[in-house]
């Protein structure tokens, strides 16, 4: 088991309270998954030449005290750009005008111990191991603000419970995926994607079809072409709910093995495992309920 | 009668619930209105008594699971397994009800206005079922008696492997599923959807359903069938 919540708000002003909105959303997913939660926040993007990368520290030995500021001089000092830092205890986001990829380079060589959650120039992403009310009072949830949103609580299933394990995944720029089910091929996946040059990070079955998908919209696939390959390639039970810097992406798996819920009104299109979750949200009596369809693509923009 | 009100807001979902089981039992006529449902599970679980309940909002999973002799009505939607196992009363859904809608019930009848999810009546045995709009796929799986009809389509491998359960259906069937065959409506069928559409409060032409039921050819083990049916 495992929760899924997504939140899109259409009124910018609702923009600000993304966060707030949010968090009993994945609070009420507690049940579905209490091991681990996290989530993946779509805000203005940054520069075209610019990019942010997302970073635990979790599993260094520093962990929370680790020196993010230290870090971010170190950047400086050998790349010669300056390097923003905004700090979250053992999660920081550092924000820069340089290629990512030397970046990342620069902290696995120097800073093994660290580990890159998200890049691009929308994405923030947290997560770690502990309850969706621990987690989302970490890392400060409620104030989060932006366009949409992906997060999940986890119950593990199919790998270890650690933060690197916890959704959402990412792969590639601005693209990440939570998951609740399990896949059969994960393994499969791994073994025709890895060939092509894709690395990953961990044993985790949804890692595969995140990565998967990211391929094919690197591929040149548009979103709703990836996620037909994904129907074809990948097996098992899966909602997967799956965001964009624009656009946020349900598919339910053929036999509807895992739930999913939606309520639209004219300010917001919000998405959960199960009802409780959307119940607290303003005017939610008058929107539009309905169980997203197994095997059909819904997409809302941002 | 005497009227109630558990407002699950400020009451525990426990509370409505034992009260259902206990107090209710005493014969009084009852009507319990449940407010702010919110989708918690196991709402009006296994009522044993003619008590009439009305969940004002939606529902969570198993709502009016196990019933018997009570009339629980959801003006909302239903989670998973709505009426599961239901012995006898009603279950009225005016909205859609999820996968596994009415599993196994043994008898009474359950009603949904709107959709259903995947597994509706899967393994029935001997519940009836009335279905607004439209049911998912692997609908009356196993069914193995009692009546299902649906006014709108169905999805894929409707009664696989059916027992004596009928089906009645009036919209497109994506397909049937192994052993389920249309067989012709007799005016008995004719006077049971007509009975049924009536219980529910449902207006459709009875003469328009088509009659699914079992082929029977997987009553017996078939050593020469080579695993195709």
């Amino acid at each position: 088991m495992c929760g899924i919540v997504g939140l899109l708000v259409k009124t910018p002003a609702l923009r600000e309270q993304l966060g707030e909105l949010m968090v009993p959303m994945l609070i009420g997913m507690t049940e579905r998954g209490p091991d681990s939660a996290g989530l993946a926040v779509f805000g203005n993007p940054l520069a075209e030449s610019q990019r942010k990368i997302s970073v635990y520290s979790g599993l260094t030995e520093d962990g929370a005290d680790f020196n993010w500021l230290g870090l971010a001089h170190s950047l400086k000092e050998h790349l010669g750009v300056p390097v923003d830092v905004s700090i979250k205890g053992n999660h920081a986001i550092l924000s820069f005008d340089v290629a990512p990829t030397i970046v990342k380079r620069w902290i696995a060589e120097h800073h093994p111990k660290l580990h890159i959650l998200s890049t691009g120039r929308s994405i923030d992403l947290y997560k770690d191991i502990g309850t969706p009310a621990e987690v989302a009072a970490r890392y400060g949830f409620s104030g989060l603000t932006g366009s949409h949103l992906v997060g999940h609580t986890r119950m593990a299933t199919e790998s270890a419970v650690t933060p690197d394990r916890a959704h959402p995944f990412t792969a590639g720029e601005d693209f990440c995926l939570v998951h609740n089910g399990s896949l059969s091929n994960p393994n499969g996946i791994r073994r025709m994607l890895e060939p092509r040059g894709i690395r990953f990070e961990t044993d985790n079955d949804t890692e595969a079809a995140c990565r998967f998908l990211e391929w094919r919209l690197r591929e040149g696939d548009d979103l709703e072409t990836a996620l037909q390959k994904g129907f074809e390639e990948l097996d098992g039970f899966f909602t997967f709910l799956m965001g964009t810097p624009d656009k946020l992406a349900l598919i339910r798996d053929p036999f509807a093995c895992k739930p999913a819920v939606v309520a639209e009104t004219d300010d917001y299109v919000a998405i959960a495992s199960e009802f409780r979750s959307l119940a607290h949200l303003p005017g939610i009596k008058h929107a539009t309920v309905f169980e997203p369809a197994p095997e059909e693509m819904y997409v809302w923009n941002a | 009668m005497e009227r109630l009100t558990f407002d699950l807001a400020t009451t525990p979902l426990r509370e409505l619930n034992t009260f259902l089981h206990n107090d209710a039992k005493d014969g009084k006529p009852r009507h319990v209105t449940v407010l702010n449902p919110d989708g918690a599970h196991n709402i009006a679980v296994g009522l044993d008594c003619p008590v009439q309940v009305e969940v004002v909002g939606h529902a969570g999973y198993y709502a009016g699971g196990m019933n018997k002799s009570a009339t629980v009505t959801i003006t909302g939607s239903a989670g998973t397994g709505v009426a599961e196992n239901m012995m006898s009363g009603k279950v009225h859904v005016k909205g859609f009800a999820s996968n596994g809608a009415g599993a196994s019930a043994h008898g009474g009848l359950l009603v949904i206005d709107g959709d259903a999810g995947l597994r509706c009546g899967i393994s029935l045995k001997g519940g009836d079922i009335v279905v607004g709009g439209s049911v998912g796929s692997f609908s009356a799986f196993m069914a193995q008696a009692g009546r299902m009809v649906i006014c709108g389509d169905a999805g894929d491998a409707l009664g696989d492997s059916l027992y004596e359960a009928v089906l009645y259906v009036k919209g497109k069937v994506k397909s049937l599923g192994a052993d389920a065959q249309y067989e012709e409506m007799s005016d008995a069928d004719i006077a049971a959807v007509a009975s049924l559409l009536d219980q529910a409060g449902l207006d459709h032409d009875p003469k328009a359903f088509r009659r699914i039921a079992s082929k029977r050819s997987l009553y017996h083990w078939n050593a020469d069938a080579n695993q195709e049916y």
